[in-house]
């Protein structure tokens, strides 16, 4: 693809303390891409995330919002440019499905007055394209973790942003669920034109539903690309250090 | 709604439902409340007030109009130096500590939060006992040391609790919460103190402890006012961001709030306006924590209805206490809010099922 690129993390390394998590990154998503990033635990996925969002300033390198550094854009800007789907926190109070996917739209709506009618026709088309409109009307704690997921997916969606951030979202989710976020998201990527970024355990979903792969190790980028040369049987054994026959990825297809 | 979901308890959700979305009534009928526990409050006590007496004081008073010949000189005294100002003082301080209940519930992600969930009630206690053990009597304006040591003790507390306690990183809501604790521990210690040696001085101490309003006056009315309901709208101005902060830290930032600041001031104006309540009232318990749940039980946990809605019913509730703790003898207020309040919120708590994670 050869379309300007929304965000960049330009030569970034990211740290606490004396550690440095993320190492020398450099990652540029175009508009209009559907990227997973994947990895083994503690390699550095979600601190990049945190960066890519504005959540957490580089010690070194930069991250571009369409073209400008993200540090001073914001954080009300940053919120209407990308939507992340928020972690399953606990919910302190009663809170109805609809009202918890009403809080997607806190970057757009004014200040006091609260949702205004286009909002509210965000948050009705957001619970329909996720599929959680039998949820209407619950207690959104008493959901169960994959249901909940839904909803917070519903509430980034609800955000109607050009970028969409997920880490893990399938990580509470049965089979049938993960296949059905996964279709979500290719739909939202294909249909809408949003931007997609995720981070994935699974790599069979990933290769099968994200055509860029980006591989990260001991907080570096040491891979990105499709999934046919980005995980193929020789990356998932020095990568992941498992045998590749262990895990049967799609990529034939690809 | 979906057959298979039906064996779900729905029903309490559908009633929530049926009233949710309608603030505007709610707010309709706690204003009307209001202006009938106005004339209730000015009207009761030990020499009743026909209502009529009330509007010619008032009239003559504010707009220099005879309504009525015949207002006795002691009744004109009752209605305007006494009950008025009184009940408006209590109206005041329900608005204040009830706004700030929401807020710190809000912050603190946490429904146990109370305005003095962070050292405030200590902080202003201490400062009170050391203000009436001090051999010296200052007054400027019905002001006293009293006043100002309690003001300016619950400030300093909040301000201590938010330093030490660091408001970023992970559990830092936690950290915050333990902090209060903490500080509130080493502050009762010194009340303690303070009281095992006030000897005559230790009822003044214990009726602080027990709030009242009986020191309510129209200059203290007058400069607490504009604190109060300053901070009260101030706080209601960023509810959108205690909206966000709903989800979790992260999430408040992904959602656009700018979580440092925005937590900062809101701790801030939320101890303003306790400790300006306090600092006339003593401490006075229940309505910052009650307040906000039945709001949220009737409007939805938005912050932007709750605030607001919480200041008109906590304006409501200690009204209402205050008019039953005179009638009853001029027992302590806060006394009152509990015997009466709790065993209503518990009776809230049974019908709506509702349940607390913790």
């Amino acid at each position: 693809m050869t379309v300007e690129p929304v965000l960049v993390a330009d030569r970034v390394t990211i740290g606490y303390g004396e550690r440095a998590i993320v190492t020398d990154a450099t990652l540029s998503v175009a508009a209009g891409e559907r990227i997973a990033l994947v990895g083994p635990n503690g390699a550095g996925k979600s601190t990049l995330l945190r960066a890519l969002t504005g959540l957490l300033t580089p010690r070194a390198g930069t991250i571009r919002l369409c073209g400008s550094p993200i540090g001073p854009l914001g954080q009300r800007a940053v919120a209407r440019a990308i939507a992340v789907v928020p972690e399953l926190a606990q919910l302190p109070f009663e809170m109805l499905v609809e009202e918890v996917v009403a809080l997607g739209r806190l970057p757009h709506e004014p200040p006091l007055t609260g949702l205004r009618a286009t909002d509210r026709l965000a948050v009705d088309a957001a619970i329909e394209r996720v599929g959680v409109e039998h949820l209407r009307g619950r207690d959104a704690r008493e959901l169960s973790m994959g249901e909940r997921q839904l909803v917070f997916i519903a509430v980034a969606v609800a955000q109607s942003a050009p970028i969409l951030i997920l880490d893990e979202p399938t990580a509470h989710l049965d089979i049938r669920h993960q296949v059905e976020t996964m279709e979500l998201l290719v739909d939202l990527n294909e249909r809408d034109g949003t931007t997609i970024v995720a981070v994935l355990h699974d790599l069979a979903l990933a290769a099968h539903f994200f055509p860029r792969i980006v591989v990260m190790v001991d907080g570096r980028i040491v891979a990105d690309g499709p999934p046919a040369t980005t995980l193929d049987g020789e990356a998932i054994r020095s990568v992941f250090g498992v045998d590749p026959a262990l895990v049967r990825l799609p990529i034939g297809s690809g | 709604m979906s057959a298979g979901l039906a064996s779900k308890p729905l029903g309490s959700a559908t009633r929530a439902s049926r009233i949710r979305g309608r603030p505007g009534l709610v707010a309709l009928v706690t204003v009307c409340i209001l202006g009938a526990l106005l004339l209730a409050g000015v009207a009761l006590g030990s020499v009743a007030i026909a209502p009529g007496d009330t509007l010619a004081v008032v009239g003559h008073r504010l707009f220099g109009v005879d309504l009525a010949s015949a207002v006795s000189p002691a009744t004109d005294t009752i209605v305007w130096e006494l009950r008025l100002p009184r009940v408006l003082t209590s109206m005041v301080i329900g608005c204040g500590l009830a706004v700030a209940g929401a807020t710190f519930q809000g912050l603190l992600r946490n429904p146990l939060a109370d305005p003095f969930v962070l050292g405030t009630a200590s902080g202003a206690a201490l400062g009170a006992a050391i203000a009436i053990l001090l051999p010296v009597t200052v007054a400027v304006l019905a002001f006293g040391l009293l006043h100002a040591f309690a003001f300016s003790g619950a400030l300093l507390a909040a301000y201590l609790v938010f330093r030490l306690g660091g408001s970023g990183g992970a559990g830092g809501l936690t950290r915050l919460l333990l902090t209060g604790y903490a500080v509130g521990s080493i502050l009762a210690a010194g009340l303690t103190l303070a009281m095992y040696v006030s000897g005559s001085d230790l009822r003044q101490i214990f009726s602080f402890l027990l709030g009242g309003l009986a020191g309510a006056s129209w200059p203290r009315l007058l400069v607490a006012t504009p604190l109060i309901l300053g901070a009260s709208v101030a706080m209601t101005w960023r509810a959108r961001s205690l909206d966000g902060m709903l989800l979790g830290d992260q999430a408040a930032r992904h959602l656009g709030v700018d979580l440092r600041r925005e937590r900062g001031l809101l701790l801030a104006l939320a101890s303003l306006a306790t400790a300006a309540g306090v600092a006339i009232s003593g401490l006075i318990g229940f309505v910052g924590l009650v307040v906000p749940h039945v709001i949220r039980l009737l409007v939805g946990p938005g912050a932007r209805r709750v605030l607001p809605l919480s200041g008109l019913a906590g304006a409501a509730l200690l009204a209402a206490a205050d008019i039953v703790a005179r009638l009853v003898g001029d027992v302590p207020v806060g006394v009152v809010m509990a015997l009466l309040g709790a065993p209503f919120f518990l009776f809230l708590l049974r019908r709506t099922r509702t349940g607390y994670e913790l």
